[in-house]
């Protein structure tokens, strides 16, 4: 172990508030890409089962044709 | 006889033909020459008023002033490269014609380059004066802006091929091209200041040209699938 | 083994294959990622000149070479999406680029941050920081690029185009910023040159090197994913698998 105590591990030396600073954003970024993502995925297959259980309940592919255009103006977010 | 023939043809004849066209109708629209000219003195003007009128302090950072200020009127020309043309349909039909795009792109830009650059290149010196720039670099800074100025010209007409289509692509394409318009920058200024210090600028004049050559070989063919591209969009 | 690469080119059979491939890539980066960051905040030796701040390097390095390799690797994708007009490529390309960007802010402000303690200043215009800052306006670029065509393959050719415009662009750049100053210390890790760190300090190094990568690759995949469901919707191998999803 480089630190004797907790403590000075996170004063580093007196550096503490950058190297917690640098770490935490990098921390956060990763993190929150992930989350992002994640999230992203959830509504796209809510979104998809939304489409399926409508173009059952209507018996048509029209819908989904329309949904489609619809979602591609909501691609253009990412 | 024959009523109608296919005109004689050939690159060399259509890349002839858009140097003509594009050359009468830029001294036509007079105002598309001297605006980047004007803008260039204005910019020019600004500094001493926003920053100080010492001309020790002008001189120092000159170099730098008149390289920034210069790209970014060649900047501003870029937007009305292929934009008329565009509006009036005489960009697809170049497209269609059968000799190499890359050929008459580069027809375009050559002229863009001799109706702007070489004049920023120019009229440079003169506002050297007023700046205060010192002795034994004016001749350089001509020089690197002319040379440098061909490279901002051909980068500079891919962004403007690639955003000519879009409803607001003025803005975007100062983002585009400005990151790559760093190293011409950072190569023409060093020219001029090292002719003030009095250092050889062989080095910086050869990698200018060297970025020229790049330029030259690889913008062609982008320019070309840049304007395919918005005019298919 | 050009089957396999043509498979791949195929959504489909790309969202299944990548559906095996994902969780290893996860793995391995919070593996790599956790050991490398316990090693390299805990174990690894400060720095004789610059002491602890000197930690800072096992998240600004991993986080430049991303930087750089993301977008490598979009211009990459974007030629292979030109050339074999494999839609894949394009999804990929897409999907990497805020990650790129989000990873270049990383080594702005990482770098910054640690020239704080080192060079007393919040910000020094140096080599390293000078090109990542282009770096992140180029990244900007592409994505504001992309963003403004209203037709997809128009916005997929064009920001194809302007990756690899950029690509060939960056080592221009790089040098270019490298001679214009040299006051930012020369590059401490590479893979295949003699490292000036002794071990203890550029283990940790590599392996958050490659938790990083590992994450890349994990991150694009799952996105990748997402971006063929959306793109390919209106097709029955996505109607069923939305179906089967509870």
């Amino acid at each position: 172990m480089a630190f004797d105590s907790l403590s000075a591990f996170l004063a580093m030396g007196g550096h503490g508030v950058y190297v917690w600073a640098a770490w935490g954003v990098t921390g956060l970024l990763l993190v929150g890409t992930v989350i992002h993502a994640r999230a992203e995925r959830r509504a796209l297959l809510r979104d998809l089962r939304r489409r399926a259980r409508r173009a059952q309940h209507h018996g048509a592919s029209s819908d989904v044709a329309t949904s489609v255009s619809h979602q591609e103006g909501h691609a253009r977010e990412s | 006889m024959p009523l109608f023939r296919e005109p004689e043809g050939g690159a060399g004849v259509a890349i002839r033909a858009t140097l003509k066209r594009d050359l009468v109708l830029m001294m036509r629209r007079r105002s598309e020459v001297l605006n980047p000219l004007v803008f260039f003195a204005l910019v020019i003007t600004l500094f001493p008023i926003g920053i100080s009128p010492d001309p020790e302090l002008l001189a120092a950072i000159a170099p730098g002033l008149l390289w920034v200020a210069a790209l970014l009127a060649a900047l501003l020309s870029l937007d009305s490269l292929f934009r008329s043309d565009y509006d009036d349909g005489s960009l697809e039909q170049l497209l269609l014609s059968p000799q190499p795009l890359p050929a008459l792109a580069l027809a375009k830009v050559a002229v863009h380059w001799l109706l702007t650059g070489l004049p920023l290149a120019l009229m440079a010196p003169l506002l050297g004066i007023m700046l205060s720039l010192p002795a034994g670099s004016y001749a350089v800074l001509a020089l690197s802006l002319a040379l440098g100025s061909a490279s901002l010209s051909l980068i500079g007409a891919i962004g403007a091929a690639l955003t000519v289509g879009l409803s607001r692509g003025g803005v975007l394409l100062s983002l585009l091209v400005l990151p790559l318009y760093i190293p011409v920058l950072i190569f023409g200024a060093g020219a001029v200041q090292a002719a003030i210090l009095g250092d050889g600028v062989s080095a910086h004049l050869a990698i200018l040209g060297a970025l020229l050559a790049v330029a030259l070989s690889l913008a062609p063919w982008a320019i070309a699938a840049s304007l395919r591209i918005s005019i298919n969009g | 083994m050009w089957a396999f690469i043509h498979k791949l080119g195929s959504p489909k059979w790309f969202y299944a294959i990548s559906a095996r491939l994902q969780p290893w890539f996860w793995v391995a980066a919070a593996v790599l990622i956790v050991i490398g960051s316990a090693w390299g905040l805990a174990f690894a030796p400060a720095d004789y000149q610059q002491g602890n701040s000197f930690r800072i390097i096992y998240v600004h390095v991993p986080a430049a070479f991303l930087a750089q390799s993301i977008f490598v690797s979009m211009a990459v994708a974007g030629f292979i999406f030109m050339v074999w007009k494999i839609k894949v490529a394009d999804m990929a390309a897409a999907m990497m680029a805020p990650l790129g960007a989000a990873m270049t802010f990383v080594a702005l402000f990482s770098g910054a941050v640690w020239g704080v303690p080192t060079w007393g200043t919040w910000w020094m215009w140096d080599a390293r920081l000078t090109s990542m800052l282009i770096l992140l306006f180029l990244y900007f670029g592409v994505i504001a690029l992309r963003g403004a065509f209203t037709s997809r393959d128009s916005a997929s050719r064009a920001a194809s185009v302007l990756a690899m415009v950029g690509v060939i662009n960056i080592p221009i750049i790089k040098y270019s910023v490298d001679w214009w100053y040299t006051l930012h210390q020369p590059a401490t890790f590479s893979v295949t040159s003699r490292p000036a760190m002794p071990m203890e300090m550029w283990a940790p190094l590599l392996i958050m090197v490659l938790g990083f990568y590992s994450f890349f690759i994990a991150l694009t995949l799952m996105r990748t994913r997402s971006e063929i469901l959306r793109r390919e919707a209106n097709k029955r191998w996505v109607r069923e698998l939305a179906g089967e999803v509870s």
